[in-house]
């Protein structure tokens, strides 16, 4: 199939970005999204271009680097997934697709598709832990026996993978889904509940200074969400902020 | 035996690891505050020792190429973790982990390095729940196991299909927490350029700021390696695109020896290659094989006919399908070891009995375990004479919830729905166990150069078990490196910060400088990646599942001109100054073009048959691997000396006090 693409083509951080038109012919449907971009890329580079730069890694939709905005949509039209498992199948002959880098203060343009996530690292650093040292010399891991329901749905919260389009899909461009999801997990567990007070705050400051917005429960972060990262994280991380507060 | 001493410690082997804690020298803790440590790769290895290692009090730096520690490529690892609990009372122990993983490997590791890793284990998990790590768990409360190949056992721990992921996690929130408190100092988007030696000691390194281009100068009292392994020499694997040889292989020039470089897993349960603009295959998890049949069809016709389109899979009848696992190895059916596995799908496949457009697929089938899981599902749920389709409903609901995530991966890749039709499946590259030499200590033949993870050579032999990789990481991260770095740093206590402006700082980023310019001047005809696809066909084509003499001897000779052809013809566009992919790729696969030329010269001196290993002309008449344990039961070590196919062969003996050698039966 053949493809035009609207690309965002950004030298660097502190330089301006436009919109830059390519068309691309030999689309296969078996390929992924990250796939048809690297033929684009093998075809700048011949031509002695500099190619798109957007960030990839495992190509399994594990590893959370992979970005971009599709037509509007973070990781593209389809559901449940990242863009590296998003497969050209989705789109049809003719099509136009705008590509941009995920949008949001808090994640500032570092080249062309790139943006810097480093925000989501820092909130994870102002408490996204268990305090306990990595001397092997805890309890037997059986003498902690946890209730299967509650172990599932730390799980579940645990599976969030930093991506950050929950933030892109967001019109406050809130990081209140990613947040909640280490908080829930954490808040679940019986090892995290020790310092459940201490964490929620910690990591809820974090991210408002790093200049997130606040969530107005749209509830777009779950539908764009490649993980299916459920909405109820961030009731249980607005009541365990709550009981935190009251606590002192 | 010189240079290469392995200082495994005297003793009884349950005791060395022990003996050996006791014997070594400390760092107390005031002095460990003035000793700095760099650990470049943030995976498990790297990521747990830099937590443990700050810990304790030394000051780290972490060097990751990626954008977060958290994404280090140990994430995409599937099914699971082992630990010698034996929580279900089947028999475990440390000796029979020991055993299996000194046996899974081919009778190519060190005993006592694995019998460590085995008394390791069971620290590892309870380490993992204690910082939350949501492991699977029974409805008592207590975890769950699940039983992996090449084992007779349950001892594999798993978080569903994302082990790895969760893990990682882990490590990544132990980091966390210790760069919050200052004892670690994080670089993201760095890379590793070159090892800094002084006096002979590695004492920093040369790293370039892939955002801005900048190279800088870190220096410390020693460094760790934990990189990760090279299986992107082939191109297409299960690696993530960025995995790399660069650190390891920068250490290499700089003197470390690189073992056993042909040891290379190649994992039997991979989605197929589907076209040449493929750029990276995806791994079905082995725990699959705990529940799904591997089979192709039994007669010829139908094999055509399904590769023609003209047949479906379920259309086959029972009596017409070849379990060719079940059949070939009764004792352990679908879950022999990998390369054993991956060994038999080839053999179908080159007969010509391949799925798949391509014929280089067989199935993978849930239909029966769909059933039984059904049936007994309806059971305990109190439906009596459940109909075929409840059975089924309640039977993938079952599979839904133990692989749920990897099903759906299917699914979108291939645009099959592999509840209704078999998944198909295909070996490829995984896993190398070859990597840096290391001794018992984890330190490199440099002084002060330590290597951990899939990045040593250590543990795994010839062939690694599944989700043994976890285990080694971790074990290697938390429990062993922390404190056998301590003996060595301790004659560094009056050291004092090495300094960055000496000469060898200045002749490593000299050469760093040079060697990109190099890469830029190239006379710009053909793209990395272009040399990067040609090299994994040759690595595939002669270096991969089956090899022999002749097709290893063209490998080198022509590995040896593709790399001459880059460094004249490549093409990289963009500036050294500047956020640059194609240079970051540039410089990676200049190092891979280096390492398949050892990789084929190993395997081409190492005449006979064990694990990952296979040469055509080292087989018995039914097409298992031959080993020759009177001439081959060593390590080979490379010494670097300039081009790859001068490098120096030198031989670590291994000796087997514990263990019978015995020909690997899975029958």
């Amino acid at each position: 199939m053949k493809l035009y693409l609207k690309i965002w083509r950004q030298k660097d951080a502190s330089s301006p970005g436009k919109i830059v038109d390519y068309t691309l012919d030999g689309v296969e449907g078996d390929m992924s999204f990250l796939e048809m971009l690297d033929i684009l890329n093998e075809e700048l580079v011949s031509k002695g271009e500099e190619p798109v730069e957007f960030d990839h890694d495992c190509r399994e939709g594990i590893c959370g680097t992979c970005s971009l905005q599709i037509n509007g949509e973070p990781h593209g039209p389809d559901r449940l997934v990242t863009t590296c498992q998003l497969h050209m199948r989705k789109f049809n002959d003719g099509d136009t697709i705008v590509i941009e880098p995920f949008r949001a203060n808090a994640f500032p343009v570092i080249k062309d598709l790139i943006v810097d996530r480093s925000a989501f690292d820092r909130i994870q650093q102002a408490g996204g832990y268990i305090s306990v040292n990595t001397s092997g010399n805890t309890v037997d891991a059986n003498c902690i026996p946890i209730n299967k329901h509650d172990a599932d749905e730390a799980m579940d919260a645990a599976t969030c993978i930093g991506c950050g389009a929950c933030v892109a899909a967001c019109k406050n461009a809130s990081a209140m889904l990613f947040t909640s999801a280490k908080v829930s997990q954490f808040a679940l567990l019986p090892q995290g509940r020790i310092e459940a007070v201490e964490r929620v705050q910690n990591m809820v400051r974090q991210m408002d200074l790093e200049g997130f917005g606040n969530c107005t429960n749209t509830g777009a972060c779950e539908v764009e969400c490649p993980k299916g990262i459920s909405l109820t994280n961030i009731a249980r991380m607005n009541r365990e902020y709550l009981a935190a507060t009251l606590k002192g | 035996m010189g240079i290469l001493d392995s200082k495994i410690p005297s003793g009884p082997l349950a005791d060395k690891w022990t003996k050996h804690k006791n014997d070594i020298n400390l760092v107390n803790p005031a002095n460990k505050r003035n000793i700095d440590i760099i650990v470049v790769g943030t995976g498990l290895a790297g990521g747990a020792a830099a937590a443990t290692l700050a810990e304790l009090g030394y000051n780290v730096k972490t060097f990751c190429y990626q954008d977060s520690p958290r994404r280090a490529h140990s994430i995409a690892a599937q099914g699971g973790i082992n630990a010698a609990k034996n929580y279900q009372g089947d028999g475990d122990s440390n000796y029979r982990l020991f055993y299996d993983t000194i046996k899974g490997g081919d009778y190519r590791s060190r005993e006592a390095n694995v019998y460590r890793l085995a008394e390791v284990s069971g620290n590892i998990i309870d380490q993992c729940v204690a910082q939350g790590v949501p492991f699977a768990r029974e409805y008592g409360g207590m975890l769950d196991n699940r039983s992996f190949g090449g084992v007779l056992v349950s001892r594999t721990f798993y978080a569903k299909g994302q082990t790895g992921q969760q893990l990682l996690l882990g490590a990544y929130a132990a980091m966390n927490r210790q760069i919050h408190r200052g004892k670690i100092q994080s670089f993201t988007r760095h890379e590793m350029m070159d090892l800094v030696l002084v006096d002979g000691k590695a004492r920093g390194i040369i790293a370039r700021d892939l955002v801005s281009g900048k190279i800088e100068r870190h220096s410390a009292h020693a460094v760790v390696l934990a990189t990760g392994g090279y299986g992107n020499v082939f191109f297409l694997s299960t690696n993530a695109m960025g995995s790399n040889v660069m650190a390891a292989w920068r250490a290499h020039r700089k003197g470390a020896f690189f073992a056993n470089p042909c040891f290379t897993q190649i994992h039997p349960t991979c989605i197929p290659v589907s076209g040449d603009h493929q750029s990276k295959l995806t791994l079905m998890s082995e725990s699959l094989r705990n529940d799904g049949r591997i089979w192709v069809p039994k007669k010829m016709e139908d094999a055509v006919a399904i590769r023609e389109g003209k047949l479906k899979p379920t259309q086959i009848a029972e009596e017409d399908r070849d379990y060719y696992l079940e059949r070939r190895y009764p004792a352990f059916g679908n879950l022999v070891p990998r390369d054993v596995a991956s060994r038999a799908a080839k053999e179908r496949c080159d007969a010509g009995f391949g799925v798949n457009k391509t014929g280089e697929a067989v199935y993978l089938d849930f239909a029966s375990a769909i059933k039984r899981y059904g049936k007994e599902k309806a059971m305990t749920s109190g439906i009596k004479d459940p109909d075929e389709a409840t059975i089924i409903k309640l039977g993938e609901d079952v599979i839904e919830a133990k692989y749920g995530n990897l099903f759906q991966m299917y699914e979108k890749i291939v645009d099959e729905n592999p509840y209704k039709t078999p998944m198909m499946i295909y070996p490829a590259v995984h896993y190398t166990m070859g990597g840096l030499w290391v001794d018992y200590n984890l330190q490199t033949t440099i002084p002060g150069c330590y290597a951990a993870g899939e990045a040593n050579f250590s543990d795994h032999g010839a062939n690694r078990l599944g989700a043994s990789a976890l285990m080694q990481g971790l074990a290697d991260g938390y429990f062993v490196l922390p404190y056998t770095i301590g003996d060595y740093l301790s004659k560094d206590i009056r050291t004092g910060k090495i300094p960055t402006d000496s000469a060898a700082f200045d002749e490593a980023e000299k050469q760093v400088r040079d060697r990109m310019e190099k890469l830029m001047s190239g006379s710009g005809i053909h793209s990395v990646d272009y040399y990067h696809k040609k090299l994994g066909k040759i690595m595939w084509n002669k270096c991969g599942m089956a090899r022999n003499a002749k097709g290893l001897e063209e490998a080198i000779k022509e590995i040896s001109e593709l790399r001459k052809d880059f460094w004249e013809n490549v093409k990289v566009t963009g500036t050294i100054e500047s956020k640059n992919q194609e240079l970051e790729k540039a410089g990676r696969v200049a190092d891979f073009l280096e390492l398949g030329e050892l990789f084929a010269k190993d395997a081409l001196q190492r005449n006979e048959s064990c694990g990952g290993h296979f040469r055509e002309e080292y087989q018995t008449e039914e097409g298992e691997a031959l080993r020759d344990d009177e001439n081959f039961k060593f390590v080979a070590a490379w010494e670097y000396v300039g081009e790859p196919k001068d490098a120096k062969l030198h031989k670590e003996d291994l000796v087997y006090e514990n263990i019978e050698l015995k020909t690997r039966s899975y029958k």
